[in-house]
């Protein structure tokens, strides 16, 4: 029982953080059509990002609870400072390319990206860490579950994650701009042609797409060493979410989420040598029973 | 014509590299080496594109290649460079007729996130298995050439003369078959699948064909690079791997056969010198030189050479 409840507890957890990461992935992709390896990078910027400007925070001594919101603010950042130079700066000159062509560029995006990481922060792991080892994983306190203990940090993990898809769908079936946008999934030409402002719709969305990233990296950045690297074992995981969810789907997102989830904590509890290896066994069984992810069919409109 | 051009090209490359062999310096052995093994899997990689797929895990195969190759030396005890080279292609066709069935039918953005699937099920089997090495895999030697002891001293130059016989047959046979029937059909597939089909060829069939072809290509440069490096890790199969890989094939373009074998060894140059002068700017050197050339030659390095603008 004890291990069930560890289970549903871990997966839940790793789901939610899972579904910050790869929903800003499915949004770009819903959007411009482009499956952006360089995601992976914005979350390693997001994290790197995070420790300096929490670790600045705490160096000055202001109240350590204030740290959360230098999180938030390393994920604004990196996505005001990014998302202009990759999508104005390169991806708009690339629109109408095709889908596997723009993968390679983002690819050749991630490897520079890669590079300037290592060349602002080092190659050395970091920590969001005060000077007296305050950390805003440890300050939010633990809670109990069938004897279990883990740190409330996590329950601010699921809470993001509910809000930002919740935030998400509202803002696309509910608001002015994201009935346009959806114009604008639909039928990029004819949305141009009738007065949308295309061009704004693709930088916005990439920029929330960034913000989500970044926000995935500020969030975990508190709960691992920051290293290197991080970005590439991340951005294979989220394409699995969006891949078993259906590229493009906010709910597919949530769903593969779920399910990478739930079988890496279940693999991780009760068969742990096949860990990573089950959640990549369900990707391709996902793609072998339903070619385009679970959530194609039944959604016309994407997004 | 071109073809008897090629043909006798790649004779000459062969044999002026194996006569250079004695007199190279060893650096140089071992860059050539590098390159070869990488070029033969992109020999493959550009097949696949000339059939309009790109395969974002073709690491499985040359990392499947290059475990067969140090396993039946585990298992078997044998350590003959042609018989691991040789269980590197049993392996790896096996498995690509197999996956093929399925791989056949995915196109585009689909086919490319199935093969990642598939390395990266490797890659987790593979870091979770102890008795191959885990994450640090295990080393591998080959002892004996056809029989021939070849340790010692000359082993360097024997897995170099090896290699460009072996990369010399690959693109040989390579550039036969793409100018074979079936071989002309990639670019066909790739321009428009269904008159190929109205025209009576079988689009599934070429696929799985050319798939099984790439596949085994890149597992004799999986196999050729464990003999040569002498050691195997599971990250052969981790995604950025295969990536290297296409990234390689869009450098080259897929005009020739001589552009994988070129892309590759330009690539390794550029690589071994950024990263002897810049470890950590090496990639993002190769991601500006891969944005420059998918910008300005979309028909890949190799369109310098060829009047005729073929499209990557």
């Amino acid at each position: 029982m004890t291990e069930f409840v560890a289970v549903l507890v871990d997966g839940i957890v790793y789901a939610s953080w899972l579904f910050i990461i790869a929903v800003g992935l499915t949004l770009i992709y819903g959007v411009m059509k482009i499956l952006n390896i360089a995601h992976g990078s914005l979350y390693a910027l997001g994290a790197f990002a995070a420790v300096s400007c929490a670790n600045a925070w705490f160096a000055q001594g202001y109240a350590a609870m204030g740290s959360f919101a230098m999180l938030a603010v390393a994920a604004i950042a990196v996505a005001l400072v990014f998302a202009p130079i990759i999508e104005r700066g390169l991806l708009r000159h690339m629109y109408g390319k095709d889908e596997v062509v723009l993968v390679l560029v983002t690819y050749a995006l991630f490897l520079i990206l890669e590079d300037f990481i290592k060349l602002v922060w080092g190659v050395d792991p970091l920590f969001v860490q005060g000077p007296n080892y305050e950390t805003p994983y440890s300050l939010l306190g633990n809670f109990d579950v069938a004897g279990l203990t883990y740190p409330n940090y996590n329950l601010l993990l699921v809470g993001v994650a509910i809000v930002a898809g919740l935030a998400l769908a509202w803002a696309l079936n509910r608001t002015r701009s994201g009935k346009l946008l959806l114009a604008v999934i639909h039928d990029r030409e004819v949305s141009a042609a009738l007065g949308i402002n295309v061009g704004r719709m693709y930088f916005v969305t990439f920029t929330i797409g960034a913000f989500l990233a970044a926000l995935g990296g500020a969030l975990t950045a508190p709960t691992v060493s920051v290293v290197t690297g991080m970005g590439a074992e991340v951005i294979v995981m989220a394409f699995a979410v969006v891949v078993i969810g259906g590229l493009g789907s906010l709910p597919g997102a949530a769903l593969g989420a779920l399910i990478v989830g739930m079988v890496r904590a279940a693999a991780v509890h009760y068969a742990p040598e096949v860990e990573l290896f089950s959640v990549y066994f369900v990707m391709a069984a996902v793609l072998i029973a339903r070619p385009k992810g679970l959530f194609s069919g039944a959604e016309v409109r994407k997004i | 014509m071109t073809r008897d051009r090629t043909v006798l090209a790649l004779l000459v490359v062969v044999a002026v590299l194996l006569a250079a062999g004695p007199f190279l310096p060893r650096w140089m052995i071992s860059l050539f080496n590098v390159s070869m093994g990488y070029g033969i899997v992109v020999l493959g990689m550009m097949l696949l594109m000339r059939t309009g797929l790109v395969s974002f895990g073709h690491g499985l195969y040359y990392c499947l290649g290059a475990y067969a190759a140090g396993m039946i030396d585990q298992i078997w005890n044998v350590s003959d460079m042609l018989a691991m080279i040789g269980g590197g292609i049993v392996v790896t066709a096996v498995v690509s007729t197999i996956l093929g069935f399925l791989l056949s039918k995915y196109r585009e953005i689909f086919f490319a996130m199935l093969s990642l699937a598939f390395s990266m099920i490797l890659y987790g089997l593979l870091v979770k298995s102890a008795s191959l090495g885990s994450t640090d895999g295990f080393n591998v030697a080959a002892k004996t050439l056809a029989g021939m002891d070849i340790t010692g001293k000359g082993l360097r130059l024997t897995v170099y003369s090896v290699t460009v016989v072996v990369m010399g047959i690959a693109a040989l046979l390579l550039h036969r078959y793409l100018a074979s029937h079936r071989g002309r059909l990639a670019g066909a597939i790739r321009d428009n699948e269904l008159r190929v089909e109205y025209m009576g060829a079988s689009v599934r069939a070429t696929v799985h064909v050319n798939y099984v072809i790439s596949a085994v290509l890149a597992g004799i440069g999986g196999a050729l690079m464990a003999i040569n490096i002498g050691h195997i890790d599971p990250e052969m199969t981790y995604w950025p791997q295969s990536g290297e890989f296409v990234f390689i094939a869009i450098l080259s373009g897929t005009a020739s056969v001589f552009a994988p074998l070129g892309g590759a060894l330009v690539f390794e140059t550029v690589r071994s010198f950024a990263y002897e002068y810049s470890p950590n700017t090496w990639q993002m050197v190769l991601g500006i030189t891969m944005l420059v050339v998918m910008i300005f030659l979309p028909g890949g390095l190799w369109s310098l050479f060829t009047r005729k603008k073929v499209a990557a």
